[in-house]
């Protein structure tokens, strides 16, 4: 064979799938950071949750291995597994909408671009729903909309803490006008998690934008995000050609969003379990003294019958 | 007599409609001149005019609907408040952004006899004022404005009205740099929260993220040739077709039209419009807004407002085709 054959039979194979890309992360030894090219064993990478030990670059995750860094083992039960989307427009645009659902199904073994459900963290019950950019680019149609709602109100009956992690390109095209409405349709959720004077935290992660910035992204409590993930509502082309001048390097970023005031915190990957179960534990009434004690001096006086003001009645 | 620049923004599908009445006019000009009795055979071709524009707009595609949805003569937000109300007052500013939002106005207004509070977006009328409106296209102040305006009309148990025209909210510099995805999130659920009934008109183009930052309602209603769409059809086929230029199919497949809305449970009414567009007549295009938002108010004034915060949420929560295994 030669050369030139080579090249040919290479051309003819195709470019390499993303499937097989991954394998190759998953099964190779080493991993080459993507941003600093140093290489690293494979498994210390996984150890340091896909954290660049030496840039501190984040590698781009997706839904399983984010809930088993965030919920506690064998604690995670996940809601509405069996919720399929459906092609309701009919859509084609290069491809049809229901042979590309089809398609990435079996490629990525999930259902839709969100898993949720129930768990601890850190021994704390939450509800947690985790987007897939894998699937569609993350993109918000109706089952990802209905599965964010489901989960937000299981959360309120349930009184748990909600979580998303949020990575999306924003509303899916392929199902039109029922995608924008899936943006009310959460926020609504969220609005009754929130009368009910619960705890919401997103978690902005590489890329949030468009309809889900637009959204639930940005109504949490508290809203972090992951170091450099890009944030934004318009995408940063479309802003260019708008200004028609080129925009800073910053902008769009998790920390410039943090400069503006429209994120508390930068998480990094390492430290967000611990933030997460922080936060929630700050936002936890004080518990209520076991056993009043007559001995000390400050009760003296006090009817040990009637509350205290130490936050009992919170 | 049509004003001369009127040639200027005439849609492509009405030319024969054009040719018709330039003929019919020449004919009158003619008779008159010559003192000829032609009135039976005007009366005809007026007719053959009337009937060709009901058959033209009866028949239009999603693209076509979207030129008329943005016609520079289609009646606007202020428009119809002037057309519609009683009294009305503009209230300008969010109290935060240091800067007044003139592409979405509103205000107090009396709706017959009933105090009201009317926001929406505001295109321009020609090329000099859409610079100041900025085309309709909200800032992040716009839409916390508006918010400010529901937030009163909440305390003072006045009914809201939004009218919807907008190709989007501002994609620019500044308006991501003051949150413009936030100043919508937060209207979103916090119009869920609002006490008050509110009722929802997309007037001309409904445009993404930028419609629905005022469009969270108990109500959802649309004139007929108004579009509502997830993404602008332009931008859907850069994007899916790496192509703007098949932006006509783009329109088709997503959905867009007042019909398509109604039949995926989105929209609650179609308001019908004059033959040829609201630009057409819009006195009547206001008179049956009007019609529609009156009973529309007085409806729902009759709810009590935990009633009215349950069926708006309910209302959305059902929105949403999926399929559900056992």
């Amino acid at each position: 064979m030669s050369l030139f054959d080579w090249f040919a039979n290479r051309r003819k194979s195709g470019p390499i799938s993303e499937d097989r890309q991954e394998r190759e992360i998953a099964d190779g030894l080493w991993t080459k950071c993507e941003h600093c090219d140093v290489l690293t064993y494979t498994k210390d990478l996984r150890t340091n949750q896909w954290v660049c030990s030496d840039c501190g670059h984040h590698h781009r995750i997706f839904s399983d291995e984010r809930i088993r860094q965030l919920i506690d083992a064998n604690t995670w039960q996940p809601l509405d597994v069996h919720i399929q989307p459906q092609d309701p427009l009919k859509f084609k645009d290069r491809k049809g909408y229901g042979d590309r659902l089809r398609d990435t199904q079996a490629k990525t073994k999930l259902t839709d671009a969100v898993q949720t459900g129930l768990g601890t963290l850190d021994g704390l019950p939450v509800a947690l729903g985790v987007m897939d950019f894998r699937f569609m680019g993350g993109s918000m149609g109706s089952v990802v909309g209905e599965k964010l709602t489901r989960m937000i109100e299981r959360g309120t009956a349930t009184s748990r803490p909600v979580i998303i992690v949020c990575a999306s390109g924003g509303a899916r095209m392929q199902e039109g006008m029922l995608s924008l409405m899936q943006m009310a349709k959460i926020s609504g959720a969220l609005q009754q998690h929130q009368a009910a004077k619960l705890l919401y935290m997103p978690v902005l992660t590489h890329p949030t934008t468009g309809g889900v910035t637009a959204s639930f992204a940005m109504l949490g409590d508290i809203i972090l995000a992951e170091p450099k993930a890009t944030i934004g509502f318009a995408g940063r082309r479309v802003v260019e050609q708008t200004l028609r001048e080129k925009l800073p390097d910053n902008f769009q970023t998790a920390e410039y969003l943090r400069d503006h005031g429209f994120v508390d915190a930068i998480v990094p990957r390492t430290q967000l379990k611990q933030t997460l179960a922080q936060l929630i534990r700050l936002h936890q009434p004080v518990a209520a003294p076991a056993v009043v004690d007559n001995h000390t001096p400050w009760a003296n006086g006090l009817n040990a019958a009637e509350p205290t003001h130490i936050g009992v009645d919170l | 007599m049509a004003p001369p620049e009127r040639k200027s923004i005439l849609l492509s599908f009405e030319k024969p409609l054009v040719e018709l009445e330039a003929r019919i006019a020449q004919i009158r000009e003619l008779a008159e001149e010559n003192d000829v009795d032609v009135s039976a055979q005007l009366r005809q071709l007026e007719a053959r005019a009337t009937h060709l524009r009901q058959e033209i707009f009866s028949n239009l595609t999603p693209a076509q609907r979207l030129q008329v949805a943005r016609h520079p003569r289609r009646p606007s937000t202020l428009d119809y408040i002037q057309a519609i109300t009683d009294d009305w007052l503009e209230l300008h500013g969010d109290r935060g952004s240091g800067k007044d939002d003139p592409a979405l106005v509103g205000g107090v207004a009396r709706l017959e006899g009933r105090p009201v509070v009317i926001l929406g977006h505001q295109k321009g009328r020609d090329t000099k004022d859409n610079v100041v409106r900025n085309f309709g296209m909200a800032s992040p102040g716009g839409y916390r404005k508006a918010m400010r305006l529901m937030r009163h009309a909440d305390r003072f148990s006045m009914p809201i009205i939004t009218f919807i025209d907008t190709p989007g909210a501002y994609p620019g510099y500044e308006a991501e740099e003051m949150g413009q995805g936030e100043a919508i999130a937060y209207n979103l659920r916090e119009m869920f929260g609002l006490t008050v009934p509110i009722v929802c008109t997309i007037i001309g183009e409904g445009g993404s993220g930028g419609a629905l930052g005022i469009g969270v309602g108990d109500r959802l209603m649309m004139f007929e040739h108004s579009v509502y769409t997830v993404a602008s059809p332009e931008a859907c086929a850069a994007i899916l077709w790496k192509d703007a230029g098949r932006s006509g199919e783009a329109a088709e497949a997503l959905k867009i039209t007042s019909w398509d809305l109604k039949q995926l449970g989105i929209l609650d009414e179609l308001l019908p419009e004059p033959v040829g567009g609201a630009h057409a007549n819009p006195i009547q295009a206001a008179d049956i807004l009007k019609q529609a938002l009156m009973e529309q108010i007085t409806e729902l004034s009759q709810l009590a407002p935990a009633t009215l915060q349950q069926l708006r949420y309910q209302k959305y929560r059902q929105i949403g085709v999926f399929a559900e295994a056992a």
